[in-house]
């Protein structure tokens, strides 16, 4: 890795970290989603650095939407707008911390303890084309079977946190007479 | 043809590039406006200049319990992801960044202004910013998915994410001649993703000025470039992408860009003056119903016909 690669690196590994840590301790839903957001992004350009360009970018793409999303979702549905008020961004304190740090030391333990593999063969000259004849063919099913898993999830999720919404009360053009 | 990158001191020359588009669209722009209004015009011509210098001048309002970081973010974010969409066209033979994902980077570039626009809403702390910055993520969930599948099609025809093939992929035939919904499409995507023409609902007088509402000063020149600079960079981009890029006779590559990317920005421009505004709630069934199959549809025809031709 070249000096300047290793620079880069370690500036968004800090940045990433940071911004992970400033999810909790700031005291507005709109910082703690967009501090998230930026620790994403950091991931996402970290990827760039093993030349994963495709899936470094598609990541920012996709934490930057998704986090845009959860915002409004955050605010909507917090009841008397504690939102837009300065609020505490952990609750459960001891057990989220004890589960936090169990995970922690578990997943570096993994990491420092399995024998990696050394790396047979080499990688393509163009990733972009095998990652995507992977997804395409070998990982289809997974695909396929994720995305209408995940989609339900958010309908679901909607259902339960809004059970009579303003479409159910006027109808689906909003013109029909409120009733209660 | 192949596109060489170039050493990242280029950048200010591309900002500069990109600055001068912007500052044209609000020139062109102005000149419509006085002439609308029966002046002559020349003067509306020098509005990006005399707008500069007002704005320059001016004393920054703040707000009471504002969200100062947010907001930088958001008053910063437009320009600076013009600036990074601008970063990947070739500009001939030229490129700033040769991403072997040229056109998702594009893709994820306008979705940073999911964050930027809202951001500059959110900030401020104050209603009418705040319905606008709502109204701009409402609209993103009309435009978005068309426009990626609008940006699918000629990468599928390219058989590349590279922009640098893509344009050379349309030396035969240029790409807005068999995709004509994927370019309509996109032209509308950069109308609204740059707040503008009919999408500019989140900006509007009807809000109050939406994002704008509270921005004065600095930050108020710095959003309203970004918007004329996130077109500029736009039409760069679908240039690129449907136009054939550089190519052309006789001309250098260069210029044919700049002429070409002139000429959409122009036209974006002027449409975006003579369509009435969109109200957002009022977009998604027809972004959803109609562009979205439609510009499956034309997928599928490209897509066959990459198939088809080996």
């Amino acid at each position: 890795m070249s000096v300047v690669a290793g620079i880069v690196f370690w500036v968004l590994a800090v940045v990433a970290v940071a911004a992970g840590v400033a999810v909790f301790r700031v005291d507005s839903m709109a910082r703690a989603t967009y501090a998230l957001a930026a620790s994403f992004v950091a991931v996402g350009l970290t990827m760039l650095l093993l030349d994963l360009q495709f899936l470094g970018v598609i990541t920012v793409l996709m934490m930057v939407m998704e986090m845009a999303v959860m915002g409004i979702y955050m605010i909507m549905f917090m009841g008397m707008n504690p939102a837009l008020m300065p609020m505490s961004m952990v609750h459960g304190k001891g057990s989220a911390l004890a589960v936090s740090i169990g995970t922690f030391l578990a997943l570096a333990a993994g990491a420092l303890g399995v024998p990696w593999p050394t790396r047979r063969g080499a990688p393509a000259a163009d990733l972009v084309t095998p990652l995507g004849q992977a997804v395409m063919e070998q990982k289809m099913l997974v695909m396929m079977t994720v995305s209408p898993v995940l989609f339900a999830t958010i309908v679901a999720a909607l259902v339960l946190a809004l059970p009579r919404g303003r479409y159910d009360r006027l109808g689906d053009d909003l013109r029909g007479q409120a009733r209660r | 043809m192949t596109v060489v990158q170039v050493s990242a001191g280029w950048v200010p020359l591309a900002a500069v590039l990109l600055l001068a588009g912007a500052a044209a669209a609000a020139g062109l722009d102005g000149a419509l406006a006085a002439r609308a209004q029966g002046l002559p015009a020349g003067r509306g011509l020098v509005t990006p200049v005399a707008e500069t210098a007002r704005l320059f001048r001016q004393r920054r309002r703040t707000t009471v319990a504002a969200d100062s970081p947010l907001r930088w973010v958001g008053v910063a974010g437009l320009l600076t992801v013009a600036l990074l969409m601008a970063a990947v066209v070739p500009f001939g033979r030229w490129t700033v960044a040769d991403l072997a994902v040229g056109v998702v980077w594009f893709n994820a570039m306008d979705v940073l202004l999911w964050a930027a626009v809202w951001l500059a809403g959110w900030g401020p702390n104050s209603l009418h910013p705040l319905v606008g910055g709502y109204r701009f993520l409402a609209q993103a969930l009309c435009y978005e998915l068309p426009l990626m599948f609008a940006l699918t099609a000629p990468a599928v025809a390219a058989g590349s994410l590279r922009l640098g093939d893509v344009v050379a992929a349309q030396s035969g035939l240029w790409f807005v001649v068999w995709m004509p919904v994927a370019f309509a499409v996109f032209c509308a995507a950069v109308l609204a993703f740059s707040v503008w023409g009919p999408f500019r609902a989140p900006a509007d007088a009807t809000g109050a000025g939406g994002v704008l509402a509270e921005s004065s000063g600095v930050d108020r020149w710095l959003l309203g470039t970004g918007r004329y600079a996130l077109l500029a960079a736009g039409a760069a981009f679908g240039t690129t992408v449907f136009l054939g890029g550089g190519q052309g006779p006789v001309l250098p590559a260069e210029l044919w860009l700049l002429v070409k990317t002139a000429v959409l920005l122009a036209a974006l421009v002027v449409l975006g003056r003579r369509l009435p505004v969109v109200r957002p709630e009022r977009l998604a069934a027809p972004a959803w119903l109609v562009a979205l199959p439609l510009v499956l549809v034309q997928l599928l025809v490209v897509t066959v016909v990459v198939v088809v031709r080996g």
